[in-house]
């Protein structure tokens, strides 16, 4: 009962943030809405028991991303852009396709939503991080060095792209 | 206890959301910020199962994808700045150098 | 209505502990703010606030008036909304971070199995507070002080985070609670096993807290108080609120990790049990200070205050005697009572000595140029941090699987990271050297 009223809760707060984030007309604003649906969502990891998950997205997405995304608008902040059109020419397109594939997806849940899944059942032994850390290490160790490589990667080259003169 | 089910509309309705604002906004930053809510709401649906069949892999996948999440918005972030300094613009619509 | 009752029951002490540290916080941050000026003054050899009550006692109640009832200022063009919010953000990640702290054996709002990545994790977020309030000042020293406050404090996060993590190498667990069982299991607190993984991180700290040597985003000299300079009144002050008590959660992970949190120095060893009465024997002899200190005051009401705050040390000094009367009468120890009340007193006897650490350090060293600041936490801590992890890491696996002595491990991978830290002190130096000379032509 009460992790229903958590779940409602987080729900309406990340859906509520996220129409914010889209369709507010100043950029800090959008990204303030932004961490808020973040956060929502890292409500609905820590109910969904994965308290590892929940930690990572604070650190990482809201602590380092949105950091980087508030930075950017600021260096990049222009009072035109706020006064211009905020939406595309082809917005109407773009909503009734998005609705649509919204819509399909939806059909799709509805008709599968009592259907008892079955499979390879695992267990939860262990406290959360140290299992991930188990799995992360033993079974996925090899894109867990691949990660790393793209965050190099990414890193060089977000250097390279900012620089001003290579 | 929360049917999964719930945590799967969640997860399509940010999903709807996040491709409305990829689809319909001007602002490029924006536009990665919707990028981002997409992201989380296959995040959601990952960990979501991951606790459905009591199992870690979707976790993992879910902090998989938070990392390469990162590396994106540090490129993309990268880009923009590149691209202003440039142009002075940052709505996707101006960013027509390739048109003659 | 049982039911209601019921269902809160297991909620009531965390409750009352956070109610307790949302509402005592404000006041001992005031405190803490008057004892850095006072500090201040010792170390200049002159006597600090004594106007306001005696001994300048009462200076934070008046500063705190005083910043109550001053005009609220909004900067014509700022943002209001975000204006509001990001005074806010950094109180609230400041005091969410002091939920997840093990005060004691039992004193803890909540005991998470992930707790002091948690603890990183809300400290991260208290950024939001300062990048959001320099841009929504809508003035350049508000922003330039923003952005370079949260570049020095993303930079030194890293840092902290990995010594940090070798910290947790040795713990192995992630809950406060835990951590500090494990060192009184270990005998020796975490210090002793990883001291430069202690000094990585009291560095990282300090400039985590924007503190002097590296306060230059709030120097009054360099950015007019960075992105504070256009808060004014109470807002203001919850931007100090949220510095002191960043303070206090930095100095409680320290404490938690590497301190021992509420062990006595050499927990397991018998023969130190007398330590055990060091607490009781400290109050005693405040209060007997205070007690002969009182004839010597000029006024009445001074002498009155003293003989106050003496009887206010002689009964905490009574009420730290008290679990010890068993034991000192040749007794059994009273084991619930004396961890508790003992444990609080070394935590915040500990963080208090970190955070005097910090005072001592902002009144007797320069400031970083920002530059500097920036090379000193890319260059040369974040390299050592990782370094150390390494040494910790395979001090551990010499230690369980080939069955060296943990001791003789860590020193030999303590002597390789110093090593390593020379180096890069030596070398890092020699190239900034040439740079500055410009004579080696380097682009």
């Amino acid at each position: 009962m009460l992790d229903l009223i958590f779940f409602y809760l987080f729900a309406a707060l990340a859906v509520v943030s996220a129409v914010l984030v889209v369709t507010r007309r100043n950029a800090v604003h959008s990204a303030i809405f932004l961490i808020t649906a973040l956060l929502a969502t890292a409500g609905i990891f820590l109910q969904l028991q994965a308290e590892f998950v929940f930690i990572v997205q604070i650190i990482l997405y809201v602590g380092g991303i949105m950091v980087l995304f508030v930075f950017v608008i600021m260096l990049v902040n222009l009072d035109v852009a706020l006064r211009q059109l905020q939406f595309n020419r082809g917005w109407l397109v773009g909503l009734v396709l998005a609705v649509a594939l919204g819509a399909q997806l939806a059909y799709a849940l509805f008709l599968g939503r009592t259907v008892q899944l079955t499979g390879a059942a695992g267990e939860l032994k262990a406290e959360n991080t140290e299992q991930v850390g188990q799995v992360l290490f033993q079974n996925y160790v090899l894109p867990f060095e691949i990660a790393s490589i793209l965050l190099l990667v990414a890193m060089i080259g977000a250097v390279v792209m900012a620089k001003k003169r290579l | 206890m929360v049917p999964t089910s719930h945590y799967l509309f969640l997860s399509l309705a940010l999903f709807t959301i996040g491709v409305i604002g990829v689809v319909t906004r001007r602002n490029v930053i924006i536009i990665l910020m919707s990028i981002e809510l997409i992201l989380n709401a296959v995040n959601i649906n990952l960990v979501a199962f991951a606790h459905l069949w009591k199992q870690v892999s979707g976790q993992v996948f879910a902090i998989f994808i938070i990392t390469d999440a990162a590396a994106e918005a540090a490129v993309g972030l990268g880009i923009i700045i590149a691209f202003f300094r440039n142009r002075e613009t940052v709505l996707a619509d101006e960013m027509d150098l390739l048109k003659w | 209505m049982n039911a209601i009752v019921e269902f809160f029951r297991p909620h009531l002490m965390p409750l009352i502990y956070a109610l307790i540290i949302v509402v005592v916080l404000p006041l001992i941050a005031g405190y803490i703010v008057l004892l850095e000026r006072k500090i201040m003054a010792d170390m200049q050899a002159r006597l600090g606030p004594m106007r306001v009550g005696p001994h300048g006692l009462l200076q934070p109640i008046a500063d705190a008036v005083k910043l109550l009832i001053k005009e609220d200022i909004i900067p014509e063009n700022a943002d209001r909304w975000i204006f509001w919010l990001a005074p806010l953000l950094s109180v609230t990640a400041g005091m969410l971070a002091l939920a997840a702290f093990a005060f004691g054996p039992g004193f803890q709002i909540a005991d998470l199995n992930i707790g002091l990545l948690f603890i990183l994790g809300v400290s991260s977020m208290g950024i939001f507070g300062i990048v959001l309030g320099g841009w929504a000042s809508n003035s350049h020293y508000s922003l330039l002080g923003a952005l370079r406050s949260s570049a020095q404090l993303v930079s030194y996060e890293t840092a902290a985070g990995m010594a940090v993590v070798a910290g947790l190498l040795l713990a192995g667990t992630l809950s406060t609670r835990r951590i500090v069982e494990i060192q009184a299991e270990q005998g020796a607190w975490f210090v002793f096993l990883a001291p430069i993984a202690f000094f990585t991180y009291l560095v990282a700290s300090i400039a985590e807290t924007n503190r002097a040597p590296f306060d230059l985003p709030e120097a009054e000299s360099e950015l007019v108080a960075g992105y504070m300079t256009e808060y004014s009144g109470f807002r203001w002050a919850l931007y100090f609120l949220a510095e002191y008590t960043n303070m206090v959660v930095v100095a409680s992970v320290a404490t938690t990790l590497f301190l021992g949190g509420w062990l006595r120095p050499l927990p397991n060893v018998k023969a130190f049990a007398f330590l055990d009465y060091v607490p009781a024997l400290l109050m005693l002899l405040t209060a007997g200070y205070c007690f002969y200190r009182t004839p010597r005051q000029p006024t009445k009401v001074q002498q009155g205050f003293l003989v106050g705050v003496g009887l206010l040390c002689l009964l905490l000094g009574v009420v730290l005697f008290l679990p010890m009367l068993p034991l000192a009468f040749g007794g059994v120890e009273a084991p619930s009572l004396k961890p508790a009340i003992h444990g609080g007193f070394w935590f915040l006897l500990k963080v208090f000595a970190y955070m005097y650490v910090f005072m001592w350090l902002r009144f007797t060293v320069p400031r970083y140029r920002f530059d500097q600041l920036m090379k000193l936490g890319w260059h040369f801590l974040i390299p050592v941090a990782i370094v150390n992890v390494m040494g910790v890491g395979v001090a551990l696996v010499l230690y369980r699987q080939m069955g060296w002595s943990l001791g003789v491990a860590l020193t030999l991978t303590t002597l390789a990271t110093l090593a390593v830290a020379a180096y890069l002190a030596v070398v890092g130096t020699r190239g900034e050297a040439a740079t500055m000379g410009g004579a080696e032509g380097s682009a």
